[in-house]
């Protein structure tokens, strides 16, 4: 077992509703994630996890409840709001920008820390110029993290789709954000594609100390890495705890394996 | 998101509601006002009907067919052209039995045309983004401008349908002096009414009918239910051929057929952003709060900005359903019977 | 062969990150510049300059600007010559109002009227997207064709509705010959080609970028929206603006509203969709295109006469209409990144020509 250092609560999500015109994707869902955690998210296909991220960092806008992220209380999280504030996040299906090369989707990630104004960049004054010269450096240690060097001017397009998703996770990494939420990383890959998306999110976690919160349906993935789990069914809350905990709860699997229905 | 925002909806209806009674309110001839709102609805029958064009093919294949306007200016040079040729090369004599004759023959150049460019265009380009979809049908509005005139001519030329353009007088008996109407108008409101009638029977009662409303509540489960795709495209195609070839004989008859007819066709855009893209009765209100619109703000309104701001004459029609389009847009994007959509991420 | 890099090794990112990365390019497009700047105006013939070089370098900067909006930041724009008669009736304005102003802060500030102007008609971009777009800035083409053309304080109460202008002016230099006009337009089109190409490799360009790809993940990753896109409007319509500008007072010297009709943002369009979206280069590669076929065309009628061919001027230019419809149709089909595309994927082959592995 890897040494822990789990801190306070840093994001308390608290009776949390959604519904798009009929359908209730969440229903009073409440849960917290603890500082330098890895807190998963599961339940079967439909149980409203992506909701939920996007509730976290404002893409929907919950009707009721609240989230409190270090501290703040708020319904509705903005989106800008939200990424300044240190959340970062992936996506399930890949939203990358496809017409940008590796890096240039990575420097993306980054432009939160860019600040130069629009006539310093037309001009490429001195001050704009170190900018972009001093993030770039930045950038490159993600891409050495993420061992993608030699894909670097790639078009995104262009790349397997394993390496896509690293791509996904460096562009969230950019930003170093305090949390990320990684919707599905490993998803569609194979084992050894697997092994090496969880060896970057401990490291992530381990190294920098960010806080995980992470969808996955590798049951084995979600049991070795995460230190507590939620799991969702339909849009409610079943179950939380540690790994153990909720794998002997009868609910989760009745609700994985469908027993009484 | 689970409830509508009427609230600016209302707001901007009710604006537009005293837009339209200002000119009674500021003491305009009861009669007069009801002449001009009369015109106005019967433009905006001719606009319904460009509109319905789109709409179709809109719902049908996700296509926002810029091209309509440049297919209504081609069927209505073939339609001209061919009942001006057809006396002397089969002997009809000319007149309504020419026009008859040719508006078959235009009908069968338009289903032509539906199928070449589901073929040519249409095809290969499936699954692409909307904005690329719309960008080829700019190509083809360029194509079909460039080439209707071509091989039909690039003059002004008649659509005689045989109807009076003395205009009728009604209600005398109400308003002094009576009411206006120009007869053509009458018989174009009575052909676009049969028209939207036939074409409601053709999606409620037949199977291709069916068949197209399934392919335009979702692509996949009509294709995997055997519907085929590209069938359903030309047929679509074809029916907005021919809807654009009635708005092309109509208006030409009433404006003459001339390159004019394709820009004036770009009037429909806003038509559909106010109907919603994917409504047919949205299509006819859009065009008839837009036909009504536009007249009555540029005989009443007109004047009053001319003197107010010292203008070199009126013309706000030119600009009217755009800008109302463009405040629609504002605020209910979808259009007043259009369907919401939701990102997912 | 002499395509090569061998040996051009960078060893900072900054050598990494200019504009011109590999050698022969640098030479080949200072070449060019020394070969415009230098040569062309001992050579050129009048007609040449006014009716093919003037144009074309003026379009271009209107076809960069564009394409800054629609092939960078993925927002449409139907009415772009709208801004160009902004820019061209604000320059007119500026004139009248300070004669003797030099040219170039006349040039700049048409450009402002025009960001201000763009970034007005760009808010509807923070609510619709895509096609409703589309008719939102075909509203504003409506809109503004009709201002300049009913609203007689703009063309300064002329009784005809059309404008003229006097020869330009600039620290005492008074442009009127065609090679002064295209020896000055060239260096603004220059300074702008340069600022546009910093802008999209910056981060203001990559935010326009991440609109055009992937809003939603754009906004996430904390891009705001409307920052991007009314940045993107307004740069856009400033170039439009400065563009037009030109165009009216050292192209057309005098004009009428309908100078900037739909029809020429239809053609500004066609520009960047047959010359490439998202490519600085494909937006000249694209107004060649335009300025060079009707051109050609015209000279070519006598010789479809002569093989027997019945082709007038009205003819040619229904051909013209097919010609680029028909292109459209194609480019979007087979490349939908246009010429500057094909380009790039044959350097990307001589590169490593003779030995492709």
């Amino acid at each position: 077992m890897r040494p822990r250092n789990i801190g306070d609560v840093i994001l308390d999500v608290k009776n949390i509703s959604l519904s798009f015109g009929g359908v209730k994707a969440l229903q009073n869902i409440s849960f917290d994630v603890k500082e330098h955690e890895v807190r998963a998210i599961i339940g079967p296909n439909g149980a409203g996890k992506s909701s939920m991220l996007n509730c976290i960092n404002g893409v929907y806008h919950p009707q009721e409840g609240e989230i409190v992220y270090q501290g703040e209380v708020r319904r509705d999280m903005d989106t800008h709001h939200a990424a300044e504030s240190g959340i970062g996040r992936t996506f399930q299906n890949l939203a990358l920008f496809k017409g940008m090369s590796v890096l240039d989707n990575i420097m993306t990630g980054r432009n939160l820390k860019m600040k130069t104004g629009i006539l310093a960049q037309a001009l490429h004054l001195g001050p704009a110029r170190a900018e972009e010269l001093r993030e770039r450096e930045f950038v490159e240690h993600v891409i050495d993290f993420l061992e993608i060097q030699a894909y670097r001017k790639t078009p995104v397009g262009r790349m397997p789709y394993g390496l896509q998703k690293r791509v996904d996770l460096g562009r969230a990494l950019a930003a170093q954000p305090k949390v990320l939420l990684l919707d599905e990383p490993m998803a569609g890959m194979n084992m050894e594609e697997k092994q090496d998306m969880c060896r970057f999110v401990l490291d992530i976690n381990d190294e920098f100390g960010t806080t995980i919160v992470l969808i996955e349906h590798d049951m084995g993935v979600v049991m070795d890495i995460s230190d507590r789990v939620v799991v969702l069914d339909y849009g409610r809350k079943i179950g939380d705890g540690t790994p153990e905990v909720v794998r002997n709860d009868p609910e989760v699997i009745k609700a994985y394996l469908g027993v009484g229905h | 998101m689970a409830t509508k925002k009427n609230g600016p909806v209302i707001a901007l209806g009710v604006v537009l509601g005293i837009g339209f009674v200002a000119p009674l309110l500021a003491g305009q001839p009861l009669g007069f006002f009801l002449e001009v709102t009369l015109g106005g609805l019967m433009a905006g029958v001719l606009y319904s009907l460009v509109a319905l064009g789109f709409v179709l093919i809109f719902k049908a294949s996700g296509v926002f067919n810029f091209a309509q306007g440049a297919m209504v200016l081609f069927a209505a040079l073939a339609l001209a052209r061919l009942a001006e040729w057809l006396p002397g090369w089969v002997g009809i004599p000319a007149g309504l039995p020419a026009l008859a004759l040719a508006f078959v023959l235009a009908t069968g150049i338009m289903i032509v045309l539906a199928m070449l460019i589901e073929r040519i265009v249409l095809r290969p380009l499936v699954a692409q983004d909307p904005v690329a979809l719309l960008m080829a049908t700019l190509g083809v509005t360029f194509f079909l401008d460039g080439f209707g005139q071509t091989i039909w001519g690039s003059d002004v030329y008649k659509i005689d349908m045989g109807i009076s353009k003395d205009p009728t007088i009604i209600l005398e008996s109400m308003f002094q002096g009576g009411i206006l109407i120009s007869k053509e108008d009458l018989v174009a409101t009575v052909i676009a009414a049969v028209l939207v009638l036939g074409l409601a029977i053709f999606f409620q009662k037949t199977a291709t009918g069916r068949a197209l409303r399934a392919v335009a509540d979702d692509h996949q489960a009509a294709q995997s239910i055997g519907i085929p795709l590209n069938r359903i495209w030309v047929i679509v195609w074809a029916v907005a051929g021919f809807v654009a070839l009635v708005a092309g004989m109509v208006w030409g008859a009433k404006l003459g057929v001339q390159f004019s007819l394709a820009q004036l066709a770009l009037k429909a855009l806003p038509v559909v952003i106010l109907g919603g893209f994917t409504s047919i009765p949205g299509a006819i209100l859009g065009g008839l709060i837009i036909g009504v619109g536009e007249k009555i703000s540029e005989v009443f309104l007109g004047p009053v900005l001319i003197k107010a701001f010292d203008l070199a004459g009126g013309g706000i029609e030119n600009w009217f359903a755009y800008v109302l389009a463009l405040l629609f847009l504002m605020v209910r994007p979808e259009g007043l019977f259009g369907e919401k959509h939701i990102d997912r991420v | 062969m002499f395509y090569r890099e061998n040996g051009q090794f960078k060893s900072t990112y900054r050598e990494d990150q200019q504009i011109l990365g590999i050698r022969q390019d640098r030479w080949f497009i200072f070449g060019l510049i020394a070969f415009a700047l230098l040569v062309v105006p001992y050579w050129g013939s009048d007609y040449m300059f006014r009716a093919i070089l003037i144009p074309f370098l003026i379009v271009s900067l209107a076809a960069i600007g564009l394409n800054l909006l629609v092939g960078y930041c993925g927002q449409i724009s139907l009415g772009h010559a709208a801004f160009m008669a902004i820019g061209a009736y604000a320059a007119y304005n500026i004139v009248v109002h300070f004669p003797g102003l030099n040219f170039i802060v006349v040039l700049v500030l048409a450009g402002l009227v025009s960001a201000l102007v763009g970034i007005l008609f760009g808010l509807p971009s923070l609510q619709i997207k895509g096609l409703y777009l589309g008719v939102a800035t075909l509203a504003a083409q409506f809109f503004v064709d009709w201002v300049f053309a009913r609203v007689k304080w703009f063309t300064n109460y002329s009784s005809s509705g059309g404008v003229s202008t006097a020869p330009v002016e600039m620290f005492g230099w008074t442009i009127d010959t065609p090679m002064e006009k295209y020896v000055f337009i060239l260096v603004v089109v220059m300074v702008f080609t340069l600022m546009a190409k910093n802008l999209v490799r910056g981060h203001i360009g990559r935010s326009w970028m991440a609109m055009r790809d992937m809003d939603v993940a754009a906004e996430v990753i904390g891009i705001r929206p409307m920052y991007a896109k009314l940045t993107a409007f307004a740069v856009s319509a400033f170039y439009a603006g400065v563009a037009g500008a030109m165009w009216g007072f050292l192209h057309l010297g005098s004009w009428e509203p309908a100078a900037f009709s739909i029809n020429f943002s239809l053609n500004l369009l066609f520009m960047i969709i047959i010359g490439g979206m998202g490519s600085i280069l494909g937006s000249f590669i694209g107004a060649a295109f335009i300025v060079l076929l009707p051109l050609a065309l015209s000279q070519a009628l006598p010789l479809l006469n002569n093989l027997g061919l019945k082709v007038d001027t009205a003819m040619a230019s229904h051909l013209e209409f097919m010609i680029f419809g028909a292109l459209i149709v194609f480019f979007l089909i087979v490349e939908p990144l246009g010429i500057a595309r094909l380009w790039a994927v044959a350097k990307e082959k001589l590169r490593l020509w003779p030995f492709p592995h």
